[in-house]
């Protein structure tokens, strides 16, 4: 039996369809535990990249506190978080935080950074407030590298989020965790193949947030 | 400007003991080397670099003492490469100052139509982008941006220097004929003392260290450079460029050799000059040619010797005449009226005589007198 077999079987069971374990319901954990990690990340790392962007200071600081964040793997994290603090979302979501914000705040800072400062200066020479130069001139402009730091960091946060399953939570991780556990490999598969699909789904919405949001003189098109 | 001084916290002087008397309602020209202290200069008076020392005053006033936003906003700023806004549309990005004034949109979008039509800009590019404009037209929309507001002042930082020779000479001419029509105080950096001539009114020679070399009109800076600076900063061809600034009216012309084509053999065979300037039936000026030649019957004008370029006297000056004999292969230069009918011709001698005369008379006023 190859893959495909496994991932044919598996969604032609009806079985999967409905109930506590369908796969209706786990991918709405699913999407939950990833929407609540981004907001939380983009909740940090948004305002400190936008400020240190503005600002120019703090770059150094940023690359060391991200660097570090990155090497911290979130599997230990979750278990040694999980042990310390009870199996509940707490332990998930501090993981997938840490791994969401240092994309978001690098790519934040250097955006805004990268920014052309002819432009700035004009603004700030007809005489533009510090806080409109950052959301009217700036922002505007670093809007698609932003939102490409928005996006790596999703992407990664629906494929870690399976480990949601290790601490007795939903999600898609649920089929992947038991089915191993289980030797059950149409499920494990079957969790699989939806986790790369979410993934690819969170890659088109941001392609189309970036034709809606980012203005066409940016887009050049 | 009351002897201002801008000082780095590293040591470097940029701007020593500054004073400036900017006229209202004319172009001043700060002009310098690299590093002479320009731009620091006009960067002070909206206050994006505050000075060390010093005071600047604008209409009696303190600048320290109006809040920064509202300096800014009653001054229009236009730098190198226009500095757009690419995410907004042309009509957005001139419309942008009226807007932050609290204008509505409607009200602040047709300001800006006007402006774009002021400044020689197409009213269908509204809608594009800045991406899609040419560099002179970009630099047009940057001009109209810091009009908008119908400011009394505008500051120019480098505004053409990106551009090419042909566009700039646009550009320049552009706003030469905007200062014209609204009388804006605009104070104007350059680096280039042809631009500075051209434009300014006034012209603030300053050198390395940003100390002030001479304040004088174009005219006086070219007649009377006070050292050896500035000497040098005009360049060689002072004397030849000062001719700007004497008015061509005076000089005397004579129409002994002009002939009409249908003359007839005998009136050219009569003539008593090396060198006949023949015009068509209209006195519309058609090319040089000898007595003798004309007599035989070469009248066409493609056997005719080129006339180059004529001047009008009255609206060109002495260096348009001057240019005009240097470059006519006979060494006279032919004048024609407003409609381009010949009125005369002058040789380089006559030339000569009067720019002796108006040396001696000095300098005209630059009314009535293109450069």
């Amino acid at each position: 039996m190859n893959v495909l077999n496994f991932v044919d079987a598996f969604f032609s069971d009806s079985a999967h369809w409905h109930g506590y374990d369908g796969i209706p319901r786990r991918l709405l954990e699913h999407v939950q535990y990833s929407l609540l990690a981004l907001g939380l990340a983009a909740a940090i790392g948004l305002p400190v990249g936008l400020l240190t962007g503005h600002t120019g200071r703090g770059g150094n600081v940023l690359a060391f506190l991200a660097t570090a964040a990155r090497a911290l793997p979130s599997f230990g994290l979750l278990v040694l978080i999980a042990i310390a603090l009870g199996f509940n979302l707490l332990p998930v979501m501090i993981p997938l935080v840490v791994l969401a914000v240092p994309p978001i705040l690098v790519t934040t800072y250097e955006a805004v950074r990268s920014v052309d400062p002819a432009p700035v200066d004009a603004a700030r020479g007809m005489g533009m407030r510090e806080s409109r130069v950052l959301f009217q001139v700036e922002l505007p402009v670093a809007l698609p590298l932003i939102l490409s730091g928005l996006r790596s960091a999703a992407i990664q946060i629906v494929s870690t989020a399976t480990i949601a399953a290790y601490v007795s939570l939903g999600g898609l991780g649920r089929y992947i965790v038991d089915g191993l556990y289980q030797r059950d490999y149409e499920k494990v598969v079957g969790g699989a193949t939806l986790v790369a699909v979410l993934a690819l789904t969170t890659l088109a919405l941001f392609w189309a947030a970036g034709r809606f949001a980012v203005s066409p003189g940016v887009r050049r098109r | 400007m009351e002897s201002v001084t801008k000082r780095y916290p590293d040591g470097t002087v940029a701007v020593d003991q500054l004073s400036l008397d900017i006229p209202d309602g004319s172009i001043t020209v700060l002009v310098g080397p690299s590093g002479c202290g320009k731009t620091t200069t006009l960067r002070m008076i909206n206050r994006m670099v505050e000075p060390t020392e010093g005071t600047i005053l604008l209409d009696g006033t303190d600048i320290q003492r109006r809040p920064v936003t509202t300096l800014r906003r009653s001054m229009g700023y236009v730098i190198q490469n226009a500095g757009l806004f690419q995410h907004r549309t042309i009509v957005d990005n001139i419309a942008t100052v009226p807007r932050m004034l609290g204008w509505g949109k409607q009200k602040a979008r047709a300001r800006a139509a006007e402006l774009m039509e002021r400044v020689g800009l197409d009213t269908s590019l509204a809608r594009r982008y800045p991406y899609q404009l040419s560099g002179g037209q970009q630099q047009r929309v940057g001009v109209a941006r810091a009009l908008a507001a119908d400011p009394p002042v505008l500051l120019m930082d480098e505004p053409f220097s990106a551009v090419d020779p042909v566009v700039r000479k646009g550009l320049q001419d552009e706003l030469l004929r905007i200062q014209a029509e609204l009388g804006k105080t605009i104070v104007f950096v350059t680096h280039d003392i042809d631009e500075a001539i051209k434009l300014g009114t006034m012209v603030a020679v300053l050198r390395t260290g940003g100390r002030l070399a001479q304040f004088a009109s174009p005219a006086e800076l070219l007649s009377a450079p006070a050292d050896a600076f500035v000497e040098d900063f005009l360049g060689a061809d002072r004397g030849v460029r000062r001719l700007s600034f004497f008015p061509s009216a005076a000089l005397e012309l004579t129409t002994a050799p002009v002939v009409r084509a249908d003359a007839g053999a005998e009136r050219f065979a009569a003539a008593d000059a090396p060198y006949l300037l023949v015009t068509d039936a209209d006195g519309r000026p058609l090319g040089w040619g000898t007595p003798a030649g004309l007599a035989a019957g070469d009248t066409a004008p493609d056997r005719l010797l080129p006339y180059g370029r004529p001047f009008v006297p009255g609206t060109d000056s002495l260096r348009a005449a001057l240019d005009c004999a240097v470059l006519s292969p006979t060494g006279w230069a032919v004048a024609v009226d407003p409609d381009g009918r010949v009125t005369g011709v002058a040789s380089q001698t006559t030339i000569g005589e009067a720019i002796r005369a108006a040396h001696a008379a000095g300098p005209a006023d630059r009314a009535g007198v293109a450069p």
